[in-house]
């Protein structure tokens, strides 16, 4: 096992970050924990690497305790948010600075120490930069850098907290797909932070989603994203028409219309409800096709793409709905605003009690 | 109405809302007027009056053998304060910047306190704590040693006087910068002295100088303070600025300006550094 | 597992150190001396503390200190904020030669900008011979004093105007204009209510600074007993006859007036990081 977290606890003066928190992690392994900012999943980190104390709980890393060790002594890589990178040392100097402290009996020779830099540095393709400042890089540039200083003291798993944060949307997605190469390659135990799902659904072979100091998910990203667990999941995972209603006796009532609920609410009592639709789960069409569909008037019509935004406003329900339709068909039915159309929804997923958002 | 700019005129950098000329006129002939009055004539007064009987007394003044005592004196002050302050000033902002703990703005509030005192409470307080007269320094001084009124007194109270400068230069810096760089030296495997030593005396470097540096100034021009606890003792205990002032009132106006105006060289001199210092800054800061 | 393996609070190193250290040093060299002065005043009890602090020559003294500090403040905000001002926003040749010279108060020891005062307003000086003829008397006198605080105080309301200046954005003003506003009421209503604040912790600083001043202030002075004798003087002089107790009472009441005024400045502060954030 690469990591394993017991019963992790931590609160700051009266605030629960982190709320009994025990996950495993395979040797190997690529794992996200997704959640919205302030969710505890920087402080789970943190507690990891030994940069934070847990007030309770034990980490296991590859079957040794570590809970109480000094960061010194965990062997972990850690990728800070903003790279934290020695803006008084050259790149040479960052990369080689975990080898260069080791205590002098395992402190490798001055040509090894050159030779592995100059090894990481081709891994992340910047061997140009040995002898640049971090000041004259960019900030894709710096993240590689943040990478190969954290990859030369061979650690044992790799923590990378929010690493794509800081960069901008085009450079987010090169190196994106670039980490989960890099990650295929060396393999090497990693757990990444992130508030943005695409990025989790993207590069994690599992995801953890935590909310409120509490793992609400974890699965493959195929799992979470098409079986979420709850609403706070459904709702986390992507955009999302939310139907405050009631469930019964095997319907749900989205806005003032009742139609069939999933196959496990067909005996229960009546609940309060919460309906999910998916906007691209949405159909359109010209023509009736079933007795549940909706009549809508296209509202607002948005370019995504290779997606259309469409946003409908369905009698009976108090706001307009969204949907995601190809741009074939939305080519095909000639819709524009202002025209009715037939809504179907599919998929709906409806969660009971209260849960909020 | 504001003028539209037509695409020719049109600036390419926008330029700043200005003040009529006569307006810029009236006020930048205001401002020098108070700059002639208030500095340039009493610097130009300096020199005037270090040379009014000539080079030779010039000479005279600076190198007879009191003065170079005092020089002395002050340069020793100095060699001993400004390293135990910047000492002080590095440890207590990594406390200050690097931890939580209760109690922090109170703690940052006494560091300041020395700014509020007056340079001649400043040195009551050390005569009130080791002067012969009290038990503590009548105790010492049947243990033959002797504070107020010889060297170590001096240096004490130019301790207390320039106390803040140095930390107060290193907290706001090291605020700025954050933990993430020791912490990132940390998970990589650093040892504490190795973090101090490699990431973070290289990160304040230039702002622990330039509080060195201020400190230092301050250290040579104490005058209040210093007056109190040293006795006056020609050749013994008198710094630079006591002997301008023992030259000043014996009438000897030459030679106390042609002292002085070493003073003002120091001055103008930390001034000249304290600019090209902060250019320095701006450049750090703006990389980053 | 020790005894002692209690759970580490800090992951930086040297916490116990570095503030073990900060406070011991603290202690001191600041502390322990300061608190001499609370020492040697209490057992003096509290009619002879009263006594000595309202003699006619201290409290002559502590208003010349007061007054003279207070109108070198006022009239250090005005030079200060025209300073600021030109420094800021108008661009001439020799700028940033006079914007250094700002410092040099800072920097020159009190004790020759005291010689040098007491020398220019002199009867004979540059520019005392002048004043002379029209029967104007710096020195030894109260303006005199005043004319060594202002050069004492002046940087530090310039260098903390200066930065807020900076920072006022040119579209409020370039709204303001839009708005129809002339120059004059944009300073008046947008500008000088948002340097106000900075203006205020620049004066307070010199003002207290003012206060306590000793070195820049005694050759102008004259030291003339209930005329131009300031508060420091007179601890001065009270230390010269070794009368500690009285020393101390004169400076307690001293270090009380600047503490406030400290006191005072941070709750300015803190108003004004609430009214701008």
């Amino acid at each position: 096992m690469g990591i394993e977290l017991k019963n992790i606890t931590k609160k700051f003066g009266g605030y629960t970050a982190i709320d009994d928190i025990s996950l495993n992690v395979a040797s190997g392994e690529l794992v996200a924990l997704l959640g919205p900012s302030g969710c505890g999943k920087t402080t789970l980190l943190r507690i990891i690497a030994g940069l934070e104390l847990p007030d309770g709980g034990k980490i296991i890393l590859e079957d040794k305790d570590t809970t109480n060790l000094p960061p010194r002594e965990k062997n972990v890589g850690f990728v800070f948010q903003h790279y934290a990178l020695f803006r008084r040392m050259t790149v040479f100097e960052n990369v080689a600075f975990g080898l260069k402290v080791l205590p002098r009996k395992a402190r490798p020779s001055g040509t090894e120490i050159r030779d592995r830099v100059e090894h990481l540095l081709k891994m992340v393709q910047m061997e140009w930069a040995l002898k640049r400042y971090p000041s004259q890089l960019s900030g894709g540039q710096r993240q590689r850098i943040a990478l190969a200083r954290a990859l030369a003291v061979n650690p044992k798993v790799l923590l990378l907290d929010e690493p794509f944060s800081a960069l901008d949307a085009k450079v987010r997605q090169e190196l994106r797909r670039w980490v989960r190469k890099l990650h295929d390659d060396i393999h090497v135990t990693s757990i990444f932070v992130t508030h943005d799902q695409e990025e989790a659904l993207e590069l994690a072979d599992r995801i953890v989603v935590i909310n409120k100091g509490r793992i609400e998910q974890q699965g493959t990203p195929q799992e979470v994203y098409d079986h979420p667990a709850n609403a706070f999941v459904y709702n986390f995972l992507g955009n999302v028409n939310v139907f405050h209603g009631r469930v019964h006796n095997g319907k749900v009532t989205l806005g003032s219309h009742r139609v069939d609920a999933p196959d496990e609410f067909k005996n229960t009592e009546e609940k309060a409800s919460q309906a999910f639709v998916r906007p691209h789960e949405i159909g359109i069409s010209r023509i009736r096709s079933s007795e549940a569909d909706l009549e809508g008037t296209i509202q607002e019509v948005r370019l995504m793409g290779g997606q259309i935004g469409l946003n409908l406003e369905c009698e009976g329900f108090e706001h307009p709905i969204e949907a995601e339709i190809p741009r074939d068909l939305y080519i095909n039915l000639q819709l524009s605003r202002g025209d009715k159309v037939f809504v179907s929804l599919n998929r709906v997923k409806v969660f009971t009690g209260d849960y909020a958002i | 109405m504001l003028k539209q700019p037509t695409p020719e005129t049109a600036p390419l950098v926008r330029k700043r809302v200005s003040d009529p000329l006569p307006v810029q006129i009236l006020l930048i002939g205001l401002m020098l007027l108070f700059f002639i009055g208030f500095i340039f004539l009493p610097l130009g007064l300096v020199f005037a009056q270090a040379f009014q009987k000539g080079w030779s007394v010039y000479l005279e003044s600076i190198t007879e053998s009191y003065a170079l005592e005092a020089v002395k004196l002050t340069l020793t002050t100095v060699a001993i304060v400004v390293p135990l302050n910047a000492f002080f000033g590095v440890t207590a902002a990594w406390a200050i910047t690097k931890f939580n703990f209760a109690g922090k703005a109170a703690l940052k509030t006494l560091l300041d306190l020395p700014f509020a005192v007056s340079p001649v409470i400043a040195g009551l307080i050390f005569v009130l704590l080791v002067g012969s007269r009290t038990p503590f320094g009548s105790w010492l001084g049947e243990h033959g040693i002797k504070i107020i009124f010889s060297t170590p007194g001096i240096v004490i109270a130019t301790l207390f006087v320039t106390f803040p400068f140095v930390v107060r230069e290193l907290i706001p810096l090291m605020e700025a910068q954050g933990r993430d760089e020791e912490e990132a030296a940390l998970t990589l495997g650093a040892r504490g002295w190795q973090i101090v030593g490699k990431i973070t005396l290289p990160n304040i470097s230039w702002g622990l100088l330039y509080g060195m540096i201020l400190c230092g100034a301050r250290s040579i021009g104490e005058f209040g303070a210093v007056s109190v606890v040293s006795g006056h003792i020609r050749g013994q205990t008198n710094t630079v600025p006591l002997h301008v002032e023992i030259l000043y009132s014996e009438y000897n106006f030459a030679a106390s300006f042609a002292v002085a105006s070493i003073l003002v060289f120091l001055a103008l001199l930390t001034v000249a550094l304290k600019v090209s210092m902060e250019k320095k800054f701006q450049k750090n800061s703006s990389h980053h | 597992m020790g005894l002692f393996q209690t759970k580490r609070r800090n992951i930086l190193p040297g916490f116990g150190l570095s503030m073990g250290y900060t406070v011991f040093y603290l202690s001191a060299i600041v502390i322990v001396p300061l608190s001499m002065i609370f020492f040697n005043t209490f057992p003096m009890g509290w009619d002879p503390f009263v006594h000595a602090v309202t003699a006619p020559r201290v409290l002559a003294s502590y208003r010349l200190s007061f007054s003279t500090a207070l109108f070198a403040a006022l009239f250090d905000a005005v030079a200060g904020l025209l300073t600021a001002w030109v420094l800021v926003r108008y661009r001439f040749p020799g700028k940033q030669f006079l914007d250094a010279l700002v410092d040099l108060p800072f920097a020159l020891p009190t004790a020759v900008a005291g010689i040098c005062f007491a020398t220019l307003y002199s009867p004979m000086g540059w520019l005392g011979a002048t004043l002379t003829k029209w029967n104007i008397t710096i020195i030894n006198s109260a303006t005199g004093i005043v004319i060594a605080l202002v050069f004492i105080g002046f940087p530090f309301v310039v260098r903390t105007i200066q930065p807020v200046l900076e920072e006022v954005e040119q579209e409020i003003e370039e709204a303001a204009h839009c708005l129809g506003a002339t120059r004059w009421q944009t300073f008046r209503k947008i500008l000088l209510p948002h340097l106000f604040p900075a203006l205020l912790t620049g004066s307070t600083l010199a003002f207290a600074r003012g206060i306590g001043e000793y070195g820049s202030v005694i050759f102008i002075a004259g030291n003339l007993p209930m005329k131009t004798e300031i508060a420091p003087l007179m601890i001065m002089s009270k230390l010269d006859q070794f009368d500690y107790a009285g020393a101390s009472a004169v400076a307690l009441v001293l270090l009380l007036i600047s503490f406030s005024m400290l006191l005072a400045l941070n709750a300015i502060q803190e108003w004004q990081q609430k009214e701008y954030r």
